[in-house]
């Protein structure tokens, strides 16, 4: 069998990002050695040859050369057991791939670091490296075509200047036939023409020897820029910090960092891998906020806030031992449902820094004040922005309160590894049928998110109950408890 | 040469005060203020000078191999010692097994003489270690990556072996010495002339091996000196000399006699290799930017190891099959650098915390503690959850 190896772009300088395929030394069908010399490229610091890390034949040529790929593009493939495959089996291979591997990558959003180390970037007039390339590169005809070329220029160049610069233009400048060489320019002026957009073959050269200057870009570029749009004051400054605002005034970008990059990923995870259902419950929670008020007033509950919250993670806590299966999670790698034999009990709590969800440990264990003492001090933890990784992690079943925020209910995507999320709206006076009469009662909503993977909707909705059924009626908790 | 000073002798480079045993011929020579040196190196016979030749050769595999395995994108640096074999091989070959080197980090040709495995040195420039070798075992320090520095620990390491009455007592298993190898670029650094006036007052056992390898990355010596590098240690009181870093027999005689002045109580020596760095300064380097195709050609017309090939053959100890044999090692060794480097796993993160003090160290302790803690802390994931909310009430 063949063993096709691809040959990755490495990172020939420290940090760098891409470089430039100047010239290949081998063709498909070349046997290679250990260390051969396949290719050389440029890259921001230096002109480099890349050496073939297996003995082989060449199957593909993957980058051509001038084009500019990123580090880590696959650019040739080498065939290291060419003896254990019949010929037509490369070649074939070959041909049906070359076509779209040919078509250049864009090189948008390069972006260099632009550092280099002292002395660099300071070639003299005339220096070895043009000679270099001309002879390596380029036909001997095409030397003496390019002076000819210079003089020509000025003639076509208000023609090409008045066009619209095409993002990505693939064909050189018409009208004129071009020798088949690069313009010339620093490795800087190239980036920058890139950034821009502009072709470097169509800008009018001005440097010494028919080098393309950092003028000459900025010059080409400013002509054939479009007109901005109209903007209105203060649209240069952007709306976030860390953002920075797009050149047309009309947008901040803000790059996605730490908290926001891990809420992202966990969401992603979380809503693309488990099934989530969501059930709703609608209750007279009037008991619960009378035990509330009671207990503001108890002195065993002085130090400590009572919040419905706390009446409601309780009814979750007694609801939970009730249906142990709820608190469980699903092992994929093992194909095994792990049912957790102790609750830690996670608060959804937004920080200066964003959503973070630090749990109560062992919640189960805990009385009702301990349960409050618990939740006061990892939400203060976390509006400090001191939660720790180990604060966050081995959740089992999570409380998010939208309620505070005055909204009635949502549908809340579980936290990574749990089973059930339990969402708490807003408490609000509204006439309810209470003993056969309207009366003005406090009532609120539940959601329940559940991963349906191990929870079937019996199972969720009699949870779901249960929690309503103890806020509408906290002594229930004694029958349960 | 263009890039040397003007108050050198034009004719040769290096200039007539340079010691040369070897010309590029491969000619044995002892003129003028080489003539006694020959003396320190009659004792090396033929079988001596192609173990000689055999360092060489396996530190250039070395160099090749690393460099390629760089453009592979195995390793992501690599700085070669390629043409200053010679220098490194010659100087540490003249080393006692209690000796001690301080290298810079392109010192791959003693770390061979000293007995280690060059394959560890990658480690370090795969970027999965801080060292990669017990400096202990080879005496034999790490690489030093910031500029010259390492020559103010080599005196202090000098000035302690002198306090340790390890020197002068005309035991030659128990008088030490100290090596700092640097570059001709260090010798503008403050580090290195603080460490030659400490060396100088104190008269400690050290010698400090510069090799001038004509460029400090892009920086010709010309434009570094106005004076030959070796004319500093001059100006701290510190006895100096020029050796031509290319001859491996010259580097040998030159560091000998440096060595024996600091193990027998004579303090510290300067020696300038004058030497040429045939590659770049590091893989991120171009040196076609800033010098000449003509300069590099006329170095490697003066190459260490041709040069010792060509007296080998004159000797007429010079050996096909040896040589074969030698080849098929150095490809051999190649290989086993190329799986050596492909299989390299890092060392747990706690090991950076073992040697930082010879013996533990509250801060060290606690930071162990603390970092054990935090990669720990990763475990279980941190886990993010839904619509943005907060506990608490209302």
């Amino acid at each position: 069998m063949p063993t096709h190896q691809q040959f990755r772009l490495p990172d020939a300088g420290e940090g760098l990002t891409e470089a430039e395929i100047v010239q290949w030394h081998v063709a498909p069908g070349d046997t290679v050695e250990v260390n051969q010399q396949l290719v050389e490229i440029e890259t921001a610091k230096s002109l480099v040859e890349l050496p073939c890390p297996w003995a082989g034949v060449v199957v593909e040529i993957l980058v051509t050369e001038g084009t500019t790929v990123d580090v880590g593009t696959p650019i040739v493939v080498v065939d290291t057991d060419p003896d254990g495959a019949p010929a037509d089996a490369g070649t074939g291979d070959a041909g049906a791939a070359a076509g779209g591997a040919a078509t250049p990558e864009p090189a948008a959003q390069a972006e260099g670091s632009g550092a280099v180390l002292v002395g660099y970037g300071v070639a003299g007039p005339g220096g070895s490296r043009r000679a270099r390339r001309s002879t390596g590169a380029a036909a001997p005809a095409a030397a003496p075509a390019a002076p000819a070329a210079a003089p020509a220029a000025p003639a076509v160049a208000p023609a090409a200047a008045a066009q619209p610069v095409a993002p990505q233009p693939a064909a050189p400048a018409p009208a004129v036939p071009q020798p088949a060489e690069r313009a010339l320019a620093k490795p800087p002026v190239r980036k920058l023409a890139r950034d821009l957009g502009v072709d470097l073959m169509s800008v009018d050269p001005t440097g010494p020897g028919g080098i393309v200057t950092r003028e000459d870009v900025v010059a080409h570029h400013e002509r054939s820029t479009a007109r901005e749009l109209a903007t209105y004051a203060g649209d240069e400054e952007p709306w976030r910090e860390g953002g920075s605002v797009t050149p047309d005034g009309r947008q901040t970008r803000v790059a996605v960092r730490s908290v926001r990059k891990r809420t992202a990923e966990a969401m992603v995870a979380s809503a693309f891998t488990a099934p989530h259902v969501s059930v709703f419950h609608t209750v007279d929670v009037t008991r619960t906020m009378r035990l509330v008020e009671r207990l503001r007033g108890d002195r065993e509950f002085a130090d400590v806030r009572v919040t419905p919250l706390l009446i409601t993670a309780k009814a979750l806590l007694v609801a939970v031992d009730r249906h142990p299966e709820i608190n469980a999670s699903w092992d994929d790698a093992a194909q095994e449902i792990v049912y957790k034999h102790y609750v830690n009990l996670g608060i959804a709590a937004a920080t200066p820094r964003g959503l973070v969800v630090p749990n109560v440990k062992d919640a189960h264990r805990l009385d009702l004040k301990g349960l409050a003492q618990g939740i006061a001090s990892l939400t203060a933890t976390a509006r400090s922005g001191r939660t720790s990784p180990s604060d966050m992690s081995d959740g089992t079943i999570t409380i998010t309160n939208v309620g505070v925020f005055g909204i009635d209910t949502g549908t809340p995507i579980l936290n990574p590894g749990e089973a059930a999320i339990l969402a708490f709206g807003a408490i609000r006076q509204q006439p309810w049928v209470h003993k056969g009469k309207i009366r003005k009662r406090w009532v609120t909503q539940l959601a329940l998110s559940f991963d349906h993977r191990l929870v079937d909707g019996e199972l969720g909705s009699r949870f779901l109950a249960d929690v309503a059924r103890v806020l509408e009626d906290p002594a229930q908790a004694l029958v349960w408890g | 040469m263009n890039h040397q000073d003007g108050t050198q002798a034009a004719h040769e480079p290096g200039g007539e005060e340079m010691i040369q045993l070897l010309t590029p011929e491969g000619r044995r020579t002892a003129e003028g203020p080489s003539a006694p040196y020959a003396e320190r190196v009659a004792h090396l016979d033929h079988a001596a000078l192609r173990g000689l030749y055999r360092d060489m050769v396996l530190v250039r595999r070395f160099d090749d191999e690393a460099t390629a395995l760089q453009r592979q994108g195995e390793l992501g640096l690599f700085p070669q010692c390629l043409g200053q074999e010679a220098a490194q091989v010659g100087s540490g070959r003249a080393l006692a097994p209690q000796d001690y080197v301080f290298p810079s980090y392109r010192e791959h040709g003693v770390a061979h003489t000293r007995g280690l495995d060059l394959a560890q040195i990658l480690l370090q420039f795969r970027g999965v270690d801080h060292g990669g070798w017990d400096t202990e075992a080879h005496n034999f320090h790490l690489y030093t990556l910031v500029i010259g520095s390492h020559t103010l620990h080599a005196t202090g390491y000098a000035m302690g072996v002198q306090r340790d009455g390890l020197v002068g007592t005309g035991d030659p298993e128990r008088d030490t010495a100290v090596v700092a190898y640097f570059g001709d670029g260090s010798t503008a650094q403050g580090d290195v002339n603080e460490a030659l006036v400490f060396a100088a007052t104190t008269n400690a056992p050290v010698v400090f091996f510069c090799q001038n390898n004509q460029w400090a990355i892009s920086e010709p010596t010309s434009r570094q000196s106005r004076v030959p590098l070796f004319h500093r240690g001059r100006g701290f009181g510190v006895p100096s000399v020029r050796v031509d870093g290319n001859d491996v027999l010259a580097s040998y005689a030159v560091t000998a006699e440096a060595l024996e002045r600091a193990r027998s109580g004579g303090g510290p020596t300067f020696v300038e290799a004058y030497t040429y760095r045939m590659g770049a300064h590091t893989t991120s380097d171009d040196p076609t930017r800033y010098r000449s195709r003509a300069q590099e050609q006329e170095w490697r017309e003066r190459d260490p190891i041709d040069r010792l090939r060509r007296h080998l053959e004159a000797e007429g100890a010079w050996d096909e099959s040896w040589a074969s044999d030698l080849d098929a090692e150095a490809d051999a060794f190649g290989e086993r650098l190329r799986a050596y480097v492909r299989a390299i796993e890092a060392p747990p993160a706690s090991s950076m915390f073992d040697t930082v003090y010879a013996s533990e160290h509250g801060t060290v302790t606690a930071d162990r503690e603390w970092h054990a803690q935090y990669e720990a802390g990763f475990a279980d994931a941190d886990g993010d959850a839904e619509i943005a909310t907060q506990g608490g009430a209302r």
